[in-house]
């Protein structure tokens, strides 16, 4: 025990290794721990978020727990660099920021109240089954028309080409509606 | 083990600040607050405790029709960082051992040895260290020794989107910038520089830079000097004191004796 | 993408963003590349450094000008003129590749007698209809095109929009006649060489503010660098879409390199630089108003749609990949109801909507304005800060009854309510704000600005209740599944076809997205086998995909090659997936000679094996693979078959390059300058003509425009830009402390001259003005924004980024509110970048440091 304390004491280390006390002698054992946070961690193959440069991301995890995300060197566009967009992804994922529960505001009121998850979403298909009820048009001078008038949809930059196409098949294949745009226009 | 350095090619940088903020994201470096400086599109102003990259926007004066590359450097971007010196004044004020030279290199300081006494922010040359006022403890780049220490490169050099921060072993970096430098003359660029600091005490610095125009421009002073090159002044004057105390001393006592 | 549609036959970039290594020369213009596509421009930096002369056309002196050989500043919204001027400079000079024009592009067909170009009309085309505001395109096709009355191929009036084009259409191509010596008066080329004769270096000098000398270095650079043994690209963003004129912008580039023998060679084409990271996915599959993935038409009140046969008659060309319109429609709807859709009742033709009139984001939002519209859904937008005439926008939202949103964070659109003038006890609206998971939280593909289909896996769960926008529409399409089943009437016969019985995973139930992405690639419907490509799909219903172009990302299970990570050869094939039919550069039968040898060794990139018969290279070739050069069609050809071995633009029912365009696009078949819709000059080309006649102001209370010219209240241009530092409308940067530091505060580019002249200096506030509303700035005095003298009239522009609004760690006033609500007339886009305003040094009591709006 002693021998150990005595080991391990730099000026010791010093001594004996005849160093001047800048170099490792001078290290804390937490110094000489020292590995990347990420050090064996598991690893996802991804895409930046923000422009259509498409950079890839090494998003590096553990436990369920995000620990960096960097650029992936494989990726022949970027070649593992990122812009400070791309570089604080971690940040985009993981600031306080972020919402994790479902918002409520109700008509007139100053202020949101939180929703349960389930509640919201069968809320939502009621307004869009009454709204679609009372705007839907089967046709217009005899002739098919099949249009849900009364809703709108914005967004789909920011969104997977799976997304896109459930959107577009369940709003316009589904329910008719033709007002569906996003930022995307040539 | 070999030593690695940074090589900061300003014309190569495009002023995105990507490595500023893979190094913040990385590091786990809080915010400096949000103000505009006006400062060209500069809001981060200089290395700080929480900032360990930062890059530097300098606008010149442009010609009427408009600026060429090759004749006028309009807009010039540079990403400063801690030059992780070969004699580092940081490193030799230092009283509690917390500052160490990594065997990369690399000047490193232990964050759970640092007292905060704050000797090496005043022994730095070029401002680098700086004392966290709400933490206490005193910070500036590691050369990320953590990932380099997992064979891994540090996160700016990774980020940066045109390589303008190159990361290797230092002489290959020496190599490199040397060949730069001609290949710049033959593209009509005269006026860029290596800045390395290798005359005098500092001895060299492992993040060396090329830039254009004056370096001073980008905060590197012309002859940066260590404290320690005072040391022999510095004893020899106490040491002249001293005497010259002492023999004051023995006089005064001298001219009382019967 | 009509602009590259229409000239080339697909509307998307047409190379790749590392080709950019490859080009002697590259011209930059109506984008920041290093400010908005810092990682894509290493690819200029190394061409730059391989010697390639990079040219930067900007108002502003940006990040990207002080990497570039020339800065170009000019005024903004003058584009066309410029370009134009290139143009002219390239025929008067002869300069023309013609061994690539003759063959590869329309300049040696014949056109009408008929035809009126805008040097005949003071700057309009013949077919003109001032009442109806639009053009009737008959007299804009070839000579010879078949009548359009009757069932021949063509159609009654110019379509525009996202779908696909027609004209230049007919049952045997060799009815059109061609001048390969291009001298007929009457051939494209000449009329083209007419139509931009005026767009002279002088005239640069006065619309452009470009001294010609400039001009003349820019146009003798690109030229040069053009050609068999030199190639030259053209990178745009929306500094050319967003304007009144933003398609036609795009077409002047266009037939700049067609003309320059650029399109389809390695370090040449047009790379379409776009902003979000898959916006090219949600144009190709779409969520937009008047297409069906894969460039689809939506079917139109009363025009198309009457039948699926009548559909089909109308847009299915007989020359031409678009041949196989049938196959790909019919898919579609085997994809979207499956078992239900069958012949007996057209595949299901009938349930889908038909559009009639305006659908578009502005369209909706004027009639949201006006109380028509019940409910709104916004995911991952936010119009708050982000849409022409923000404000306008904002206090729209509160007439709906309902609003939906999923987001990260809690922008200004969902919390409208808040932010506009009326107290919140009057707002009727009832918001829903949905957590939404963020990219490395759900599996899922991107479409990057190359047409490049890429995976990103999942690597932690969303936090909370936070789910994607797959687990949402999924469940919501169950909920609403369950109520049609229970109300079985003709408006729900959609909704109960659609099939919706996607696996799902997790104590979450995710549905799973591989099988989403195996629909868009599709499969045979019998055995539910993959299909390696759209060559296989077939228009008796024995097949589904939900995307055509996107077919082949997935051939067998267990290969979803937008996972594919293992890049090999210069194009990085085995990285991800490419539209179409893994295709880098598109077109790329033009980089090499008729008679199938490559222009050059050093700008090989597809050639002709004899020995093996086949295509070969560096890419996949855009061509059937088998087809000799020297292959010529037989009579009553069909498809591709009826295009020859030397037709490199396989799309299009000519198989050439569109240098004119007969038909599709609904203000010309060539590129005409007009000033943006608030200018301080007169259209000096044509004074008759001051802007779009075609484009729509959409003018209201509240949507107010000063004067088309000159309008003393607003003598300056105004431009808006990107940060690199902020994204969009500020949703993923400004709660984000790492990059709110590095731009916390709305600033204003203002001229050292223009600084002086309104007393203000560099720091101060200044309130920039248009006829819409004012914001707040601190105003960055820089050189690098100058003031152009115009023939003798000096005008000041000014420019501001975009990215701020009241809520974040770091806010500002909204941008967007100064900017008009306009449509541009083929996709409906506003002029955000061009515009007039006035700048006076801020009154009322002086912010405190660090404030915002």
């Amino acid at each position: 025990m002693l021998k150990e304390i005595i080991d391990r004491w730099p000026l010791v280390r010093q001594i004996r290794g005849g160093t001047d006390g800048t170099g490792p002698e001078a290290m804390s054992g937490q110094t000489r721990r020292l590995l990347p946070r990420h050090d064996g961690a598991e690893v996802a193959r991804s895409i930046c978020p923000y422009c259509a440069v498409g950079c890839g991301q090494l998003v590096f995890h553990r436990g369920n727990r995000l620990l960096s995300i960097e650029g992936d060197p494989k990726s022949p566009i970027s070649r593992g660099h990122l812009c400070p967009k791309g570089a604080a992804s971690f940040e985009l994922l993981t600031h306080p920021g972020r919402l994790k529960r479902v918002k409520y505001r109700a008509p007139r009121s100053r202020e949101w109240t939180e929703m349960d998850l389930e509640t919201a979403m069968d809320r939502v298909a009621d307004r869009v089954w009454e709204s679609r009820n009372r705007t839907f048009h089967e046709e217009r001078d005899g002739q098919s028309l099949m249009q849900c008038s009364g809703i709108a949809h914005l967004g789909g930059a920011t969104l997977d080409d799976e997304e896109n196409y459930m959107i577009k098949k369940l709003f316009t294949g589904g329910l008719g509606f033709v007002a569906v745009s996003n930022q995307a226009r040539i | 083990m070999s030593v690695t350095g940074f090589f900061t090619d300003s014309t190569l940088c495009i002023g995105c600040k990507a490595c500023e903020v893979a190094c913040k994201e990385w590091n786990q470096i809080p915010d400096d607050g949000f103000l505009w400086s006006g400062l060209s599109y500069d809001n981060t102003i200089e290395l700080s405790a929480s900032t360990w990259r930062h890059v530097q926007f300098l606008e010149r004066s442009l010609p009427v029709a408009g600026a060429r590359r090759r004749e006028s450097a309009a807009w010039e971007f540079h990403s400063d960082v801690c030059k992780h010196c070969e004699n580092a004044g940081c490193l030799e004020a230092c009283p509690t051992g917390s500052i160490v030279r990594t065997e990369f290199g690399g000047v490193y300081i232990q964050p759970d040895v640092c007292n905060g006494c704050g000797y090496c922010v005043v022994s730095c040359p070029f401002g680098v260290p700086d004392r966290n006022p709400s933490d206490g403890r005193v910070f500036k780049c590691t050369f990320c020794y953590d990932r380099q220490r997992g064979g891994l490169e540090p996160a700016c050099a990774k980020a940066c989107p045109t390589g303008s921060i190159a990361f290797g072993p230092l002489e290959t970096l020496h190599d490199r910038a040397l060949r730069r430098l001609e290949e710049l003359g033959e593209q009509g660029i005269r006026d860029a520089s290596i800045y390395d600091a290798s005359e005098g005490s500092v001895g060299g610095i492992h993040a060396f830079s090329l830039v254009r125009g004056d370096p001073r421009a980008y905060n590197l002073p012309p002859a940066p000097e260590i404290p320690t090159v005072h040391l022999k002044t510095a004893w020899r004057s106490a040491a002249a004191g001293a005497l010259f105390l002492l023999a004051a001393c023995a006089a005064a006592f001298a001219g009382t004796r019967r | 993408m009509p602009g590259l549609g229409t000239s080339f036959g697909r509307g998307g970039a047409t190379t790749a963003q590392q080709d950019l290594a490859n080009s002697d020369a590259i011209l930059i213009m109506g984008s920041s590349m290093a400010e908005a596509h810092p990682v894509g421009f290493q690819w200029v930096v190394e061409a730059r450094e391989r010697g390639a002369t990079v040219i930067h056309a900007d108002p502003r002196f940006s990040r990207t000008s002080a990497m570039a050989d020339l800065w170009v500043p000019l005024r903004a919204g003058s584009d066309i003129v410029f370009l134009g001027a290139m143009i002219n400079y390239v025929l008067d000079n002869g300069r023309e590749f013609r061994d690539y024009v003759v063959p590869y592009t329309n300049a040696a067909t014949i056109l009408r007698d008929d035809l009126k170009d805008t040097e005949d009309l003071d700057g309009l085309f013949s077919g003109w209809d001032p009442e109806k505001k639009a053009y009737s395109p008959e007299t804009w096709d070839y000579r010879g095109s078949p009548s359009k009355k009757g069932k021949a191929a063509g159609h009654h009036e110019a379509t525009g929009g996202h779908s696909k084009d027609r004209g230049g259409e007919a049952d045997e191509l060799s009815v059109f006649e061609r001048d390969p010596t291009l001298e007929h008066p009457r051939c494209v080329f000449q009329v083209l060489r007419r139509h931009f004769s005026r767009y002279t270096p002088e005239m640069v000098e006065k619309l452009c503010g470009v001294p010609r000398e400039k001009f003349l270095e820019v146009a003798e650079k690109f030229t040069a660098a053009s050609g068999p043994e030199k190639t030259a690209a053209i990178c745009y963003a929306v500094g050319w879409t967003q304007h009144s004129v933003g398609v036609q912008i795009i077409r002047t580039a266009s037939i700049l390199q067609l003309l320059l023998g650029n399109i389809g060679r390695p370090g040449g084409g047009i790379l379409a630089l776009r902003g979000h990271a898959s916006i090219q996915g949600s144009t190709d599959i779409p969520t937009l108003y008047d297409i069906l993935p894969g460039y689809l038409p939506m079917p139109t009140f009363g025009e198309d749609s009457k039948s699926l046969a009548a559909f089909i008659q109308k847009h299915r060309s007989r020359t031409g990949w678009w041949a196989n319109f049938d196959k790909y429609l019919v898919s579609l709807l085997k994809a979207y109801y499956d078992d239900a859709a069958t012949p007996d009742n057209e595949f299901g033709f009938s349930w889908l909507p038909r559009t009639a009139g305006d659908h578009s984001h502005l369209g909706y939002w004027l009639d949201m304005a006006d109380g028509k519209l019940e409910g709104l859904f916004v995911f991952g937008q936010n119009p708050a800060v982000g849409a022409p005439n923000a404000g306008f926008e904002r206090k729209a939202m509160a007439k709906l009854q309902w609003l939906v949103v999923r987001e990260m964070v809690e922008t200004e659109t969902a919390a409208f309510w808040r932010e506009i003038d009326v107290p919140p006890e009057e707002i009727d609206t009832e918001v829903f704000l949905f957590p939404a998971a963020g990219h490395a939280e759900k599996n899922g593909t991107f479409t990057n600005t190359q047409r490049l289909l890429q995976w990103r896996e999942k690597a932690v769960d969303p936090p909370g209740d936070a789910r994607s926008e797959t687990w949402f529409i999924y469940h919501l399409g169950r909920r609403l599944k369950e109520r049609a089943a229970r109300e079985r009437r003709p408006r729900n016969a959609g909704l109960n076809a659609l099939w919706w019985d996607y696996r799902t995973e997790g104590r979450h139930q995710e549905p799973d997205v591989e099988q989403i992405l195996q629909e868009i690639n599709g499969w045979t419907v019998a055995d539910r086998e993959l299909v390696s490509g759209f060559a296989d799909l077939k228009a008796d219903g024995s097949t589904a995909c939900g995307c055509w172009i996107y077919s082949g990302v997935f051939p067998e299970l267990g290969n979803n090659r937008a996972n594919g990570r293992e890049p090999a050869g210069p194009y990085g094939h085995g990285w991800g997936f490419a539209w179409p039919a893994d295709r880098r550069i598109l077109y790329n039968r033009a980089s090499a000679r008729p008679d199938g040898r490559p222009w050059s060794e050093r700008k090989k990139l597809v050639w002709w094996d004899a020995e093996k018969e086949e295509w070969t290279g560096h890419d996949t070739p855009d061509f059937a693979k088998k087809k000799r050069p020297g292959y010529k069609p037989k009579k009553k050809a069909e498809g591709d078959d009826a295009l020859s071995g030397t037709d490199p633009f396989l799309m299009h029912p000519d198989g050439v390059g569109w240098i004119w365009v007969p038909s599709g696009l609904k203000d010309g078949p060539l590129p005409t300058h007009y000033e943006p819709l608030e200018s301080p000059v007169e259209n000096a080309l044509y004074p008759r003509q001051q802007s779009n006649p075609a484009a729509d102001r959409k003018e209201r209370p509240g949507n107010a425009y000063g004067s088309a010219v000159d309008d003393g209240r607003f003598p300056h241009v105004l431009t808006t830009y990107r940060l690199t530092e902020h994204h969009t409308a500020g949703g993923m940067s400004r709660p984000l402390s790492h990059l709110a530091e590095l731009a916390p505060e709305l600033f204003c580019e203002i001229s050292p001259e223009l600084a002086r002249e309104i007393r203000i200096r560099h720091g101060d506030w200044v309130t920039i003005s248009t006829a819409r509303a004012s914001v707040e700035a601190r105003a960055l005095v820089t050189e690098r924004i100058r003031p152009l003298d115009l023939a003798g009239r000096r005008v000041e522009q000014v420019a501001l980024p975009y990215h701020f609004g009241p809520i974040g760690l770091v806010t500002g006033d909204v941008v967007n509110d100064l900017v008009a609500i306009s449509e541009e007339p083929n996709v409906r886009i506003m002029e955000a970048k061009a515009m007039t305003c006035r700048v006076e040094r801020s009154g009322g009591t002086a912010r405190s440091d660090g404030g915002g709006a």
